[in-house]
Formats: C-alpha cells, sequence, structure tokens
C-alpha cells in the first residue's frame, strides 16, 4: 500500500477505500471532479490506483488556465507588446502558448511582463510608476474574481488611472451545465470543487441533482477528503439519494462568502458569451468588467486582434478538459507535448491534467504494473485482475 | 493556482484598508482580510485561508494545522505557491 503510506492517516485510508469497494459492488462508476486542486491530489497521491477499478475518476475543465483559448493568449500578448505597457500576470499564464508564442517570449522581444502573487500587487506596480500604464491578466474561476473586484474597487478609491485589467474570469456552473449536456459522456456524479465553493456556497449546484439527476459531493483537498467525498457519492447512489453534499464543511459554507459575492456583483458582469478551450462558446460563461469601471477594463483601452485560433491538429487538450480521453490517451502525450515543450494548455498548466499526470501519474501506474495489479486493495479483499 | 493556503493573522495593520499581517509557515506579508468583514472580521490569533493575497474564510487552528499538513504533502504546488507570496510587496 505503498502510496496510501503517504496518507496522513493510512489506517483511515484504507477504512475508506474498503468502504468504497464494497458499496461499488460489481457496477461500474464514472465519477468527474472539476478542481484543478483536485486533479493534482489525486495525481499526486495516485488515488485512481488506490480506488479499486469499479471506480473511475474524470477530470473535467477544473483549471481555468487550461480553459483559455489560444486566441485569448495572443490578445493578452498584443496588449503586452503595447509600447509602454507594464504587463503582469500570475505565473501559469506566462508560458500559456498562442499561436505564435507565449508572454515569456513576449518578454524575451521587449515586452514587460512582470509576474505578480496577487492583483495588489499589480494595483501597487501602477501606484509606484503613474506615468506607465499597467495591466493585470485576470483568470481564475470564482475563488479569484473576487479578489480582482475588491483591487478594482480600490484602485477607484485611489484613483488609480494607470491600471486596467484584461479580464479572463470564469463561472464553474456553465461548464458543469454542459458537460452535463455533453451526449459523450455519461457520469454518474461529481466531486465539487473546494475553494470556488468557499465563495459560491453550495447553493448553485442544486441543479445537478434537480435537472440532472446526478450528486455533487464538494470536496477539501487532502487524499482523505476526495476519498471521503467518493464514498458519500456512492453511499447516496446505493441509498437512491440525490443531493448536494458538502464534505469540505471546515472551509464551506451554505451560503458561501457574501462579501465575496457582492463585490463579484458589483465589480463584473457576465459576458453573453465566451470562448472555452474545448467546450466552445458557452453562454453566460464569462465575466467582464460593468460599465461603470470602464476606466479600467483593458479590453477598452487597448485594441486587441481577438481572433479565434484553432487549437493545432495535433492537440487534444478539448477532449482531454472535457473528461472525454484521459491524459495518456492523447496522441502527443509525452512525445511532442512535454512540460518544456507543451503543444496545450492541460500541459501548461500546473493543475492541468496533463501536466499532473506527467509529473505524478506515469509513474504510479508504471508502479501498479509492476505489482501486478491494476489498484493495491485494503487487505482482506481479493486482488482484482490486471486492467 | 486555485491553491488556498492556511496562514495565521498576526497582526491588524491598517483596519480602515482591510490590511492584516500574517503568517504562512515563517513567511510574514499582508493580505487584504475585506472579504471577511462580514463575518466578524479577524483578529490577531484567527486562521484563514489565503489566496492571492487575500484572506478567503476564516478556518479553526485545528483545521488550519491539518490543512498545513495536507498541503505539504502536495510538494512543489504548496511551495510554489509560498515561493509566489514571498514576492507579494501588498502595503509595504
Amino acid at each position: 500500500m505503498r502510496f496510501v503510506d503517504e496518507y496522513r492517516d493510512p489506517a483511515a485510508a484504507r477504512a475508506l477505500v474498503a468502504r468504497i469497494t464494497e458499496l461499488a459492488g460489481d457496477d461500474h462508476f464514472k465519477l468527474m471532479e472539476v478542481c484543478g486542486g483536485h486533479t493534482h491530489t489525486i495525481y499526486r497521491h495516485g488515488i485512481e490506483h488506490v480506488l479499486p477499478s469499479s471506480v473511475e475518476l474524470v477530470h473535467g475543465p477544473g483549471c481555468p488556465v487550461c480553459v483559455i483559448p489560444m486566441g485569448r493568449i495572443d490578445d493578452a500578448i498584443a496588449v503586452a507588446s503595447t509600447p509602454g505597457v507594464i504587463f503582469t500576470s500570475f505565473g501559469d499564464m506566462m508560458r500559456v502558448p498562442g499561436s505564435t508564442g507565449n508572454l515569456l517570449g513576449a518578454k524575451a522581444m521587449g515586452a514587460d511582463v512582470r509576474f505578480v502573487y496577487s492583483p495588489l500587487d499589480a494595483l501597487r506596480i501602477a501606484a509606484d510608476n503613474p506615468d506607465r500604464p499597467v495591466v493585470f491578466f485576470a483568470v481564475g474561476f470564482e475563488t479569484t474574481a473576487p479578489s480582482t473586484a475588491v483591487t478594482l474597487l480600490r484602485a477607484r478609491s485611489d484613483g488609480i488611472s494607470n491600471f486596467t485589467v484584461f479580464c479572463n474570469h470564469v463561472t464553474i456552473v456553465p461548464p458543469l451545465k454542459a458537460i452535463l449536456e455533453s451526449p459523450d459522456l455519461r457520469l454518474d456524479g461529481f466531486i465539487g470543487p473546494g475553494h470556488v465553493s468557499t465563495v459560491i456556497g453550495q447553493r448553485p449546484y442544486r441543479f445537478v441533482p434537480e435537472v440532472y439527476r446526478k450528486p455533487l459531493v464538494t470536496a477539501g483537498f487532502e487524499p482523505l477528503d476526495i476519498l471521503q467525498a467518493i464514498e458519500m457519492l456512492l453511499l447516496q447512489i446505493r441509498q437512491g439519494r440525490c443531493q448536494v453534499e458538502n464534505q469540505y464543511t471546515r472551509c464551506v459554507r451554505e451560503d458561501g462568502n457574501p462579501k465575496a459575492l457582492a463585490v463579484l456583483a458589483e465589480v463584473f458582469e457576465l459576458r453573453p458569451h465566451f470562448e472555452w478551450r474545448g467546450l466552445g462558446f458557452i453562454s453566460q460563461s464569462a465575466l467582464k468588467l460593468r460599465p461603470e469601471f470602464a476606466d479600467w477594463d483593458a479590453e477598452l483601452r487597448y485594441s486587441v486582434p481577438g481572433v479565434r485560433i484553432a487549437d493545432p491538429k495535433a492537440c487534444q487538450c478539448g477532449e482531454v478538459l472535457k473528461g472525454a480521453i484521459k491524459p495518456w490517451e492523447c496522441k502527443v502525450f509525452g512525445t511532442a507535448c512535454t512540460p518544456e515543450t507543451p503543444i496545450g494548455t492541460c500541459m501548461v498548466a500546473s493543475e492541468g491534467a496533463c501536466a499532473a499526470y506527467y509529473n505524478f501519474g506515469r509513474l504510479h501506474r508504471e508502479a501498479a504494473v509492476r505489482v501486478g495489479s491494476r489498484a493495491p486493495v485494503a487487505s482482506g479483499a481479493a486482488v482484482p485482475e490486471p486492467a | 493556482m486555485c491553491l488556498g493556503i492556511p496562514g495565521e493573522v498576526v497582526e491588524i495593520v491598517d483596519s480602515a484598508r482591510h490590511l492584516a499581517k500574517v503568517d504562512v509557515v515563517g513567511v510574514r506579508r499582508n493580505v487584504d482580510i475585506g472579504l471577511l468583514e462580514d463575518d466578524g472580521g479577524v483578529v490577531p490569533g484567527d486562521w484563514v485561508l489565503i489566496h492571492v493575497g487575500f484572506a478567503m474564510a476564516k478556518i479553526d487552528e485545528a483545521e488550519a494545522a491539518r490543512a498545513l499538513e495536507g498541503l505539504q504533502l502536495m510538494g512543489a504546488a504548496y511551495t510554489d505557491e509560498v515561493e509566489a507570496m514571498k514576492s507579494s510587496r501588498i502595503a509595504e
């Protein structure tokens, strides 16, 4: 039980795995998670190899970096390449490839591209450089959007006029709905995102059981949290229940964070539609600045190409993001597409499924094959046939 | 990354501007605590979940210790986040 021994409480992990195996029985379950942090935990701790083969985990569009289409990166590079601009960004976005390169490449060509930890750091740069225009590349789900919102409120109240935001925030509910509407996916349940839920709470997910009849359990980030959420999902299914449950009660409340939701409503409005890598255009799925914040909106201050760029032919990020294929099923995984030479976003972002699998999963899978069974099992249960 | 890291509030730096100093495994930086003002605010000794320079939620100390252990198991993703936080110059 090599991997389970790495868990904080191996005995609890074994007990959960035994319970999950018992609940799953002879049926097969496909459970999707939609949170980059969960993808990372699952691969990092080899959770897929600890679970019985009757439970399959599918990784959905949980990485807000991964779903930004190439054309939008080109737009960012165009803004960054505007003479005089200081272009600030989180680390992951700087390596995402557009059609002719990434932000780091633009930096090498002379653009002033700077890493920031927080949008407040970007605002600080603007305050310190009043004669230079500063742009913040805002990316992330509802976890991160409130931080951009508060920063914009502060820019306005402090009168910092050389600061603008290039807004690419997306929301979690529309892609969940798009996945549920997708004919090629037959999922049995969802593991709900952790920190998005600290902001939006639990109510936005109710449409999943109420309209689509699938259970959803919000989970924390430890391997034990994920295992417990899986157990809760299977228990629901076996007991004929179908509801939103919260495994992450220590950080997630039913109502989320009302203050964060209030600042979101004050600063942002929904775009009519937005293009998602792999999922196409989804209506009402992304945020833009309200007209009252037009003076801080980079899209109004700079003209951007706004061109739709198709992914490279070899790139199967779209299918990976929908959970239709696994990272290792992509034809260029590990060969033409690696973390050093990424073709698509799933390999660039640290929480992308391909990067996570490349860094952790391959080794665990090979170890499991060497051991002779697909998944190590709790003591007392029979060893399953190799997959 | 969407990682929220637990940290302990050690000082209220500017309550009007919602700024507090937090300690994250020995790294001390200022963060914005405005998103918690409806939740009774924060005082030194409180533990909070920090994401890109903002406190997102209050968590109890026992939970914070657990979360930290779990995060440390995440390896590079966690250390990268702490390294990123070190570069922060909010309200300095």
